[in-house]
Formats: structure tokens, sequence, C-alpha cells
């Protein structure tokens, strides 16, 4: 017996005991009708070489271990960063369990989100009914200030229309007149979770800009000099918006972030459940027509909102999920042309601490290769600041990514001498990467958790940026944007490094001439 | 903590009453009469717990729910290690269920054994216009050739399959044949089918029937020299390990266990379950069918089990026993005694420290009952259970052997209604899934996953009952429930300090 009392025994180290490997191994033999041992290393085999990665490519219906969610996500993100905002995803139940579970596994906080629970008859009459009672329902017992709509792929399939439901619920008294209700058709069979992002993000912006889905006058712009900001899909927001609210602040420039929920997934343990905090205000979504500029760090997160805002005659800039110093730099003087306001000392500072880092750590991650995957925008933030410390990003593959992405990676590596190598892989999955890490080598792996498959495949070490992160914790607090940002994910990638190289070379006698003190 | 302590049964009624009053008052009248329907306190020596259940949840309340899909890819097939399982339809179903189960196997991930990775259809807008069968069939084509040791492929519907008119089942029948017989299993477990995962079950045990039973050729060879000894573990899905550490027990007591549904199952393991003397069955609630199915067609009786915490254990093992000889009688005797120092030397440790502690549950379609008995061994009392998806025989099972005089039930509950309770009960643990943890630890209330064990486990057998023990002294006792209120902020302490 291995279990015992004083010293309990996890899973992790349980099942090592000799009854369980035993009984393991006779399950198989017995009665698993297992494949040939040699066989399996055959395939295993197989499955390296260039001849399986040919095959893998030539898949033209199977997607295997896809690194993208699905569009609704994207709306949840969006709508959880409004005021007492409460998301509502018109369709069937199971989907919006399993947006929670999955925003509550990478931030480990709560995420409130209802279903119009759709089921069987309203495939058949439509869910109307659904919508009415919802609605109904939603707010007598959650008393949000605003219910965000968007759908799953039933209600889409169907094709329920929202906006003649909404007017109908409003009819039928299940919200008074004049509640806010945003909306945005999510079809899962469109794009990813940063197309729902988008969608959902236009619909909040339209609906208040342009009429309440004609129930008021739009909006009339009156030019201020505040700046709005969106951040995009993305798995920092609590670390990355704060550390935005921070360089707004340094500068001094007004400024609105539209879809703030750096608050409602960082909520303090203190005997309070708060099921909204923060976000932005209703008057503060309003108001942002008058902005002078909206920013955008995510340009495949935005591109049918910025077009939009545009069409509200404020400038537009998109960018590509900063890391890099020169990202930074960009993002700021923009922010400086913009405002016409100097860049602060205080940050100037802050880019000469990160280019220090940089020159003190370079010689470590020079001319090192990486595989890069996740959404499009961080893949290319990442390969630019790879690019900056002479590294190499031999292999950048985004699910998500499509054919204007493909050409903005490509001039990125045209643009160095260090890109001349590099690959940009539009539509891939992680199957493909993991045919990609055996043909074409690379030191380090860049990705979400899903990564750690791989990592344990390929031995390729991986680097955990992205998302979901489920398996490690509190990433999501620490910024990747601004100098502050680069930092962090400078020493994310040294950590790796340099614990690779310490694994490498621990074996007494053997290796461990490079087991270095010092480096 | 807990008020339940020092208050009456009566009493104790009586609060629990006026609490479902106060939370039906936040509801539309017509929401309030439905949901009353589902909330009740439990009168000892009725045979049910006097709620409705499994029946549609409704709009807008925020229902902890999933879907058929969830039950029938996530719980049943999804486990079944050597078989490619597609995620059929848009991205999304698959790609947030990917391995999030923690359904534990051994094998060659990616080359004969498949569970912890995500195939789907990733259907576009073409697919949904044009149907996808074609698609599908191209699918299995690429599978074959890139995983050519798998040993079957199922085909799990996510929802716009249903409504736009695929024929799956010409799809999968067509390979089949083409594949030289391959089991091929479509499985029409799209996530409107129902009202909760129950449905799925019930689904993904139907093609089971239907694909894997009904296809075998009756006169094929026989895998193994039969026994006397030989049970199948029906409805444990090896979350953390839990089938292994249930699997040890029955094979010292003599018993021979062929077949794991589905954790860490195989397809042969599927086929070679009629050959079992007696189905031991787990999760009632997930896999009843098909045992009922195999007792009808195969002649398999089954027993229902219960390997949470020693008192539960032990009656079970003598249970399963009594389907045996004296060999195996004797069997489980000697397995009950050999842990019996095990066991007391766990409860010798943790009793202590949880005796009289209170918990409040809210799972699945089992649980909520099941584990009961592994909290009264540790001294600890359940004041408040519910499940997800369970029917009326569930409830049924827990009247009559689980819950005591008093206990809140709470069935398919809403985020509000499980949010006021807690609140008002103040339990010293609440025991739920992921999309609640938070919301109670932010209260200060310690809490435990009890889907995916919290990702630790197992918690099936001796074995997992140690983890278990320790687990819930570790949630409850932990320092930083004390330092959820600033000290400032906190009366009884800012007393103490002014007093200093
Ligand atoms: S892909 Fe469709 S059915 Fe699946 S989770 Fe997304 S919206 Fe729901
Ligand atoms: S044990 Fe509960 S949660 Fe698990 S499959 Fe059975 S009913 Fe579902």
């Amino acid at each position: 017996m291995t279990q015992n009392a004083d010293h309990v025994l996890d899973h992790f180290d349980l099942f090592r005991g000799p009854e369980y490997q035993e009984m393991l191994a006779n399950k198989k033999k017995m009665f698993e009708n297992p494949r040939d041992e040699a066989e399996v290393e055959r395939v295993r085999e197989w499955a390296k070489t260039e001849e399986y990665k040919e095959l893998n490519f030539k898949r033209e219906a199977l997607t295997v271990n896809p690194a993208k969610a699905c569009q609704p996500l994207g709306a949840v993100f969006v709508a959880v960063g409004f005021e007492k905002t409460i998301p509502f995803v018109h369709g069937s139940q199971g989907c919006v369990a399993y947006y929670r579970s999955h925003f509550s596994r990478h931030f480990k906080e709560p995420t409130s989100c209802v279903s119009s629970s759709m089921t069987e008859d309203a495939a058949v009459f439509g869910g109307l009914n659904n919508m009415i009672d919802g609605l109904a329902n939603t707010l007598s017992m959650y008393k949000p200030k605003m219910i965000a709509v968007s759908t799953t792929c039933m209600a889409e399939v169907i094709g329920d229309d929202l906006n003649a439901f909404i007017k109908t619920s409003r009819e039928k008294g299940s919200i008074p007149e004049d509640y806010p209700v945003p909306f945005a058709h999510t079809p899962a069979f469109v794009g990813s979770h940063i197309t729902g992002y988008d969608n959902a993000m236009k619909g909040i912006i339209s609906y208040f800009w342009d009429g309440r889905a004609g129930t008021v006058e739009k909006l009339e712009r009156k030019p201020n000099d505040s700046i709005n900001f969106l951040g995009g899909f993305d798995g920092y927001t609590v670390g990355n918006l704060r550390e935005i609210k921070r360089i707004f602040g340094e500068f001094g420039i007004k400024y609105t972030i539209l879809g703030d929920n750096s608050d409602v997934w960082d909520t303090p343990t203190d005997g309070e459940y708060r099921m909204y905090d923060g976000g932005t205000t209703i008057e503060e979504t309003l108001e942002a027509v008058n902005a002078k500029a909206t920013i955008s760090m995510q340009e495949y997160c935005t591109e049918k909102t910025l077009p939009l805002i545009a069409e509200h005659g404020q400038e537009v800039v998109a960018l590509n999920h900063p890391i890099s110093v020169k990202g930074t730099d960009n993002f700021l003087m923009t922010l400086a042309r913009i405002s016409g306001k100097e860049i602060p000392e205080s940050l100037a500072r802050e880019r000469g601490r990160l280019v220090d880092a940089i020159a003190d750590s370079s010689a470590h991650i020079h001319g090192k290769k990486f595989a890069i995957y996740g959404d499009p925008d961080l893949c290319y933030g990442l390969a630019e600041f790879l690019l900056e410390l002479g590294a190499e990003p031999t292999t950048v593959l985004a699910t998500n990514g499509g054919k204007a992405w493909e050409k903005k990676m490509q001039a990125l590596f045209d643009s160095s001498p260090f890109g001349k190598n590099c690959k940009v892989y539009p539509g891939k999955d992680l199957w493909h990467m993991r045919s990609l890490l055996f043909t074409d080598p690379v030191d380090f792996l860049i990705g979400n958790t899903y990564g750690k498959y791989l990592e344990r495949d390929t031995g390729t070490p991986l680097i955990r940026i992205g998302f979901p992160i489920f398996d490690r914790h509190h990433k999501h607090r620490y910024p990747v944007w601004g100098y502050q940002g680069g930092m962090n994910v400078l020493v994310t990638i040294l950590d790796k490094i340099f614990d690779t190289i310490d694994l490498a070379t621990n074996v007494p006698a053997k290796t461990d001439y490079s087991f270095d003190i010092i480096r | 903590m807990s008020v339940a302590n020092n208050e009456s049964v009566a009493e104790i009624k009586a609060r629990n009453k006026e609490l479902i009053k106060e939370v039906l008052a936040v509801y539309p009248e017509k929401t309030a009469k439905r949901r009353a329907k589902h909330l009740n306190v439990h009168d000892a020596g009725k045979s049910d717990c006097g709620v409705k259940s499994n029946i549609k949840s409704i709009p807008g309340v925020m229902t902890i729910r999933g879907c058929a899909y969830a039950g029938s890819k996530g719980v049943v097939w999804g486990p079944i290690k050597d078989m490619i399982h597609i995620s059929h339809g848009p991205v999304g179903c698959g790609q947030y269920s990917w391995a999030a189960r923690r359904n534990y196997y051994i094998g060659t991930t990616g080359i004969d054994t498949f569970v912890t990775m995500q195939f789907t259809s990733d259907f576009q807008e073409k697919d949904i216009v044009f149907g996808g069968d074609k698609k599908l069939a191209k699918i299995m084509d690429e599978i074959q050739e890139l995983f050519p040791l798998n040993n079957g492929i199922t085909v799990q519907s996510e929802c716009p399959i249903g409504l736009i008119g695929d024929d799956i089942e010409a799809v999968s029948k067509s390979k089949s044949k083409e594949f030289g017989g391959k089991t091929i299993v479509p499985v029409r477990c799209e996530g409107f089918r129902g009202v909760s995962q129950s449905l799925g079950h019930h689904i993904a045990n139907d093609a089971v029937r239907d694909y894997v039973f009904d296809k075998m050729d009756p006169n094929r060879p026989a895998p193994f020299e039969s026994s006397p000894y030989d049970v199948a573990i029906i409805g444990d899905y090896n979350i953390g390990g839990d089938a292994w550490s249930s699997r040890i027990l029955l094979e010292e007591m003599g018993l021979r266990v062929i077949a794991q549904w589905s954790g860490d199952g195989s397809l042969a393991e599927l086929e070679n379950t009629p050959l079992a003397k007696l189905n031991v069955l787990h999760c009632y609630r997930s896999m009843n069918y098909i045992s009922r199915h195999m007792e009808e067609k195969f002649g398999v009786p089954w027993c229902e089990y219960n390997f949470f915490g020693p008192s539960k254990i032990a009656e079970s093992l003598r249970k399963i026993a009594s389907f045996f000889d004296d060999k195996i009688k004797e069997g489980a005797e000697r397995v009950i005694a050999k842990y019996q120092p095990l066991m007391e030397a766990v409860i010798a440790k943790y009793r202590p420290r949880l005796e009289g502690k209170t918990v409040m549950l809210y799972v699945g379609g089992l649980r909520p009952r099941h584990v009961i008995g592994a909290y009264e061994d540790l001294g600890m009392e359940v004041v408040g259970t519910g499940y997800e998806f369970a029917h009326n025989d569930d409830y049924q099972r827990t009247a009559q052997h689980y819950v005591k005089d008093g206990t809140l039930i709470y069935d398919d509950v809403t985020g509000y209604e499980f949010e006021k309770f807690v609140e008002k009960v103040q339990p010293d643990l609440v025991g739920s899934g992921i999309k609640e943890k938070y919301v109670f630890q932010k209260m200060g209330v310690p809490f435990r996953q009890m889907h995916s064990w919290d990702y630790s486990g197992p918690y099936h057998g001796y074995d997992g009952f140690a983890i278990f023990a320790r687990d819930m002294d570790m949630a409850i006792n932990a320092p930083v429930w004390k330092m959820a209120k600033a000290p400032w902020k906190d009366d009884s302490n800012s007393k103490l300090l002014a007093a200093e």
C-alpha cells in the first residue's frame, strides 16, 4: 500500500507506485487490445518526418488542436467591460457554461453571463419567447444597468433577428422602453473570438452613438481632445489596462477605455462578492463619440469597429499588440501627436531601462530561434520584439490569421536581417505546428497552455504567453504592453532560457561544466 | 462559523423555508412559480426530495447547466482513449471542453491515444449553407491517413448539425464500410436537445448500443478466457485517476475488471463488457441506460456502488461481493481490513479539524448525494445539496439514503439563488464547479471544485479518501480565510485592537 495518512500522496505520486503500475500494465495487455508496441513506435517516428508533414499540410477538412475559439466568447469579453453590464447570449445554454468556465479557468475569477436557454422547441418556433422571458428575468434578478446581447450558433442557424426580438421584448414590457440593450450577431462559424470582440464592440458603440437601434436621435459629434482606447481581446487585460491607464496618466491625456474589464476580472477577496466591478459607463461611452481619436491596440480585433468610429469623424489608429521598444515608441509618439503633448520624461526613462535590460541580456537571446502561435496581433507584437532582441521568430502561426495578416508578418520579416529565414502560417493549427517543430526545429516555443502538449511531444521548451493560460497562475496581472510590459516579456523569456540551460547541464560528472553560477 | 449547529431541526427547516421565500421574491411572478417547484426543505421519511427536476431551465436566470454535447462528448465518449472524437460543427464547443475534465489515461497521445486532443470540423459559413456531410467524409479520410492507429471514430454533433439537416449517419455508415467495418459512431448530441447534459448521456449510451454492441460480430473469437469473477466498472470517468483507485480494490478482493467505462477506457473494453458477470455502476445518472440494456440483452446484472469514504466503500464492497461466492466475500472483508489502519489514521488526523463543519453542494447528477458519506466520515454535515441534471430517481436515492431532515434542496439552481443560500446559511465549505468557485471564495467561503476535484484526486476508493480528507482540511483550514477581512475593518479584531 502506497497511500499514507502522514504524507498523503497525490495522483502524481500515487500511481507511480508498483501496485498501480502493475495493475495498469495488466489492464493494457489483457483488455485494451493494444497496438503492437513496435508499430506505435514506428508511427511515432513517422509522424516526425518531412513526409508526414507534407500529408499533414495537405489537410483540407480536418482541424486538430486549433488555436482559436468562437465569436460569442469575444462578445462576453467585451460586455463585462462595461459598467454593471451582463452579457446575454441568445441560443443554447451549454455554450454559456463553456464561456464562463473558460474565462474562470484563465483569470481565476467569476464570470457572469446568462443564456436564453433555447431548446428543441425554440429550434422549431424560434427563440422569441426565450428572449422576452430571459431579458425580464435577468433584469429583475441581477439588476444590470445594461444587457449586452450576442448569439450562439443555434440562434444564428435558425436566423433569429435580435433587433426585432429586442423590440418585441420592449413592447411586451419585458424590459422598459428606454432600457439599454445593445446587441451583435456573433455566428461561431465565421471568424473566431476576435471577430466576436469586433462585432460586439461595434454593436455597443453603434448602439449608443447611432440612435439606440432607431429609438433616439443619433449623437452629434462635438469634438474634444480626449482619446478613446480599445484593447482588443486580450488575456492580459487586467495588467495591460492598468498599465495603459498609468501611461495616459503620465501624459495627462483625457482618455476613455471602451470595454474596461480590468476590475471585474480582478476583484478582491474581502468577504464581498462583486458581480459587477468597474467598467466603462454608459455616459463615458456616449461621450466617447466626441473624442479626437481612437487607438486600437489590436488591428485584427477591430477591423469593423474602427471604420465605424472613423465614419463619425475621428482619427483611428490600429496597432499590433505593441511589446517591442519600437512598438511602444510608436504608441507613445502617436499619443503625443494626437494630444499635442510631449512624451513625459518619466516614460523616456522607462524606455531607457528596457533598452538597458535588453543590452544586459540580449547575448542570451541573440540568434535563438522561436516558434510563436496565438492571435494575429499578439504574434505580430511578439515577433517584432524578438527581432529587436536579435532572435529569429522562425515560425509564426495564427489559426485565426488571414491573408492580410500574412502579408503584414512577411513585411515585418523582410524589414530585419533576423527575419530572413522566418515563415508565417495563417489558418494553420497546432497539429501543423507539431510537424513544423519536428522538421524545422526551433529553440523555444511561445504559446498558450495548450503548447504544453507540443513541448512534451517535441521537446521544445514552452514559454507561456497567450490565451488561455490555465496551468500557471496570475500571469494576466502583469502587463505585456508598454515598456514595462516589454520588460515582463523579456524576463519571462529569459527565465525559460536560463532554466533550460540549467536543466541541460546538471548531471554531475557529465554535463555540469556549464552549470554556471553567473550568467 | 456555521449557524446550523446550534439550531434545532425545526428551526433549521423554518429558516430554510423562509430563505426559499426570500429568493423567490426576486423573480417575476411567472418565473417565481416555476422556480418554486425546484426548491425545497427535505422532510425525513419522504420518498424523494420534493422538487421537480429534469425540466427546462428558465431563460436569463444564469443556470449552471451545460448541454447534451457536454454530456456525450465531455462525459461519456470523450474518455474512450483509442477512438477519435470529432467535435462536429463550429470550433467553440470542442475548444472549451478540450482536456478540461481530467480523464486520466495511459497511452501515446496523437499516435494510439487521443483523449487530450481537439478534433473539429471547424464549420465555416459555407458548411452551414451547403451542409457538412462532404466535409465530414473528408475528415474521416484525413483521420485515417494521419492517425492510422486510431481504433474508431465518433461524431459528436454540435447545435448546427441537427438544424441544417446533415445526415451524419449515412456518412458514418459508408465510411465504416469503406474502412473495412471500422467502428464509426454518429452521435446526435446537439446541444439544444433535452434540457441539460443528461440527454447527452442517454444519447451517448444509445449510440454505444447501436454502433458498438449491435455492430459486433456475434461469432468473433473470445478476446480472453472468461472467468467467473469478471466485472466491468461503469460510470467512472477516471477524473484524477478515480477509476484506478477503484479498480485496485475490486482486483484486490479477487474480481477481474475487464472494462472501464469510460475513464481510461478503450473500444475493446466497451465491446467486451457483455462478457462481464456483473456491471458495477458508479455514476448512475450518466450510464444507467446502457447498464439496463446489457441486463436485458446480455443478462448482465448491475449494481450501484459508492466509493466515496470508508463507510460507503465497505458497504459497497460487501454489496458487490454478495453477487459472488465466498471467495470474493472473504476477499471483500480482507480488503476492508487491510485498509482499516489507513482509514483510522486518516480520520484520526483530519476529523478533529473538520468535526461539525457544514457543507453545501451543487454538482452534476451523482455527487450531490454520493459524497455525503465521505463528509460524514470526517464528522462533517451536508446542510444543502442540489443537482444540475438529476432526474426524480436521483432525488429518490438522495432522500432515501443520504440527506438529513431539514436539508436545503435546490434543483438546477440559479446563480442568484446559490449566492443567496450560501450567504444566509454560511456553510464552512461549498463544493461545486469552476463557475461557482470564485464567487464563494470572494465571499470568504472555502470552496472545492467537485467536478474536477480542483485538479487534485483521485477521490474514489481508500487511496482517494486520504486525498479527499486532506483537501477538505486544506480548503477549510487554510490561513487565507482569516485574512479576508482587513484588520481595521474586521469588527472582532478591531475591538481586540482597541482593547490592547
Ligand atoms: S461553436 Fe457554437 S455551439 Fe459551440 S460553443 Fe460556440 S456558439 Fe456554442
Ligand atoms: S459524477 Fe456527476 S458530474 Fe460526473 S458525470 Fe456523473 S453526473 Fe456528471
